[in-house]
């Protein structure tokens, strides 16, 4: 269970302070699978970069499982149990699939193993498991193997940032099969058919929370917006 | 035969546990300590100069040739002439490399020279290892002449504790000829590591392709430089890759030179950092910062 308490992000623009994050408290559950959503600009990613620790708040708290670990860094916080797919994979020169896919279950697997990672998320693991992670690959092969990163590592919270940009319909039907339902899960999306399948929603606006609720609740405030943009984009 | 010191440095240099079987000249403190020759694999010692001849025959097909050098006595400067020809169309793999160990200075300059036949086939791998207290020299020399519808793959890695390394290659290359030079340095410390190629694409269709992939720590200092000439109808490409640490500095300078309007070269260099997003990635995954660096230095030189 990840908890945020008070949360707040402030930069500096053109000398003048601007809240990306403006006093945000909320809980994302275990065994629930939390949309959040949002403008774009309304603060969504940085909400997640303060969970992983890639940011740190400038005001507020962030607890897991009832511990603070606010202070903690990027990498104490992936051995308690984090994990983050990003919205953009990072590409590497010279790192393998394999190498990664070793790296996030810190062993090194067998080929049949490390497969079976990728086939997950939809891949012909052997055409995938020794090419480099890199440029080479689409981005929708680039963002598969990143998803497939963050499942192969155990966790207990997962969090993927707009895991549906630049996959095709097939995989993106299949994408909600992928969620470990036991977990805390947490995904940023614009999808209506994703904010479907979801257990709550958190609705970002301006950095301030506007509705967080139970996904059906929440979908019911957002109807009059998602019936007016063709193919589900509640943006 | 093999000491301590000599069987690390050669396990490191050359991926050997023992000398191995099949063609060897094993070289140690500026002497021929074995020499062995196969049917299709000739070694003989030189008689003017300190180093070997080797003759690969064309019956010679994917066997490999072994030449490592150990130098481990103090204050020791080893020259060595080494010079291979290779027959039509052998296929052969020349495992060279060279392993200085010394708390005092001392080096290690290998001159070698390939003259390679017709369709012939050579995987010319090289790698350099320094370790011990004291100052070490490795001088590589390696000129290549590539006759027609050859090709030479050169792998070069020097792996560091070198602390002044100066490494030129020139080759030529006739018709429909091949080079591909991979080359991977590593430098930390105060380390200087200078890489001069020359390369003259003289046949019709000739090809050639250098990458040299460096890494620079502390405050070590690396120049790169390279000179692709394309005199015909050609293909040439050379791109130097570099991290930077710490104060460590690296100069690049990959050039071409076209002096036929039908030569195609190209070139590109990039020099810089560690990108912070590559280690926010791995630490993601669980690594430490320091973790991380390691790996994706070890990424980019495999």
């Amino acid at each position: 269970m990840i908890e945020l308490k008070n949360v707040s992000y402030i930069v500096e623009d053109h000398g003048e302070k601007k809240a990306i994050l403006d006093n945000i408290s909320c809980v994302f559950d275990d065994a629930c699978l939390t949309a959040v959503t949002g403008e774009n600009g309304s603060g969504k990613s940085t909400l997640m970069k303060i969970v992983v620790g890639i940011l740190k708040p400038t005001e507020g708290k962030v607890f897991m499982d009832g511990k603070d670990i606010t202070n903690l860094t990027i990498d104490e916080r992936a051995r308690k149990g984090i994990n983050y797919a990003f919205q953009q994979p990072v590409l590497f020169n010279g790192l393998t699939v394999k190498d990664l896919i070793d790296l996030a279950t810190k062993k090194e697997n067998s080929v049949g193993v490390a497969c079976n990672y990728l086939s997950k998320v939809g891949i012909c693991a052997k055409v995938y498991i020794n090419r480099p992670f890199d440029k080479t690959l689409s981005g929708g092969e680039q963002k598969r193997i990143e998803i497939a990163l963050a499942l192969a590592k155990k966790g207990k919270v997962y969090i993927f940032d707009e895991p549906e940009a630049g996959i095709d319909l097939w995989s993106f039907e299949k994408l909600n099969n992928i969620f470990d339902k036991e977990k805390c899960n947490i995904v940023v999306s614009h999808q209506e058919k994703l904010l479907k399948t979801a257990d709550k929603i958190l609705v970002l606006n301006h950095g301030k929370i506007e509705k967080f609720g139970s996904a059906k609740q929440v979908l019911k405030n957002l109807g009059k917006k998602c019936s007016m943009m063709e193919g589900g984009d509640v943006r | 035969m093999l000491d301590k010191i000599s069987k690390n440095l050669i396990e490191k240099v050359a991926g050997l546990h023992e000398l191995p079987n099949g063609a060897l000249s094993f070289r140690k403190n500026g002497k021929g300590e074995l020499i062995r020759s196969t049917p299709s694999i000739v070694i003989e010692k030189k008689e003017d100069l300190s180093g070997i001849n080797i003759f690969v025959k064309s019956t010679c097909q994917n066997e490999a040739c072994h030449i490592p050098v150990v130098v481990s006595e103090s204050g020791l400067f080893d020259v060595v002439y080494n010079d291979f020809y290779i027959e039509e169309n052998a296929h052969v793999v020349i495992v060279a490399g060279c392993g200085v160990h010394s708390d005092t200075e001392s080096g290690h300059n290998g001159i070698h020279t390939l003259h390679v036949g017709k369709n012939a086939h050579v995987e010319y791998i090289e790698n350099h290892l320094a370790t011990g207290k004291g100052k070490k020299q490795i001088n590589p020399v390696t000129n290549i002449i590539l006759e027609e519808g050859s090709h030479v793959v050169m792998k070069t890695t020097q792996l560091g504790g070198v602390s002044f390394s100066n490494r030129i290659t020139n080759a030529k290359l006739k018709k429909s000829s091949i080079l591909e030079v991979e080359e991977k340095i590593l430098t930390d410390r105060f380390d200087v590591a200078k890489t001069n190629f020359k390369v003259d694409l003289i046949g019709e269709n000739s090809k050639c392709k250098v990458v040299s992939k460096s890494v620079a720590r502390d405050e070590s200092e690396q120049i790169f430089k390279s000179n692709i000439v394309g005199k015909n109808m050609c293909f040439g490409h050379v791109e130097c890759d570099g991290i930077l640490l710490d104060r460590a500095s690296i100069e690049s300078c990959p050039k071409v030179s076209a002096k036929h309007n039908l030569a195609s070269l190209s070139h590109e260099a990039a020099i810089g950092k560690i990108a912070n997003d590559q280690i926010v990635k791995l630490m993601t995954l669980g690594l430490t910062e320091k973790e991380a660096e390691e790996k994706i230095i070890e990424g980019f030189l495999k």
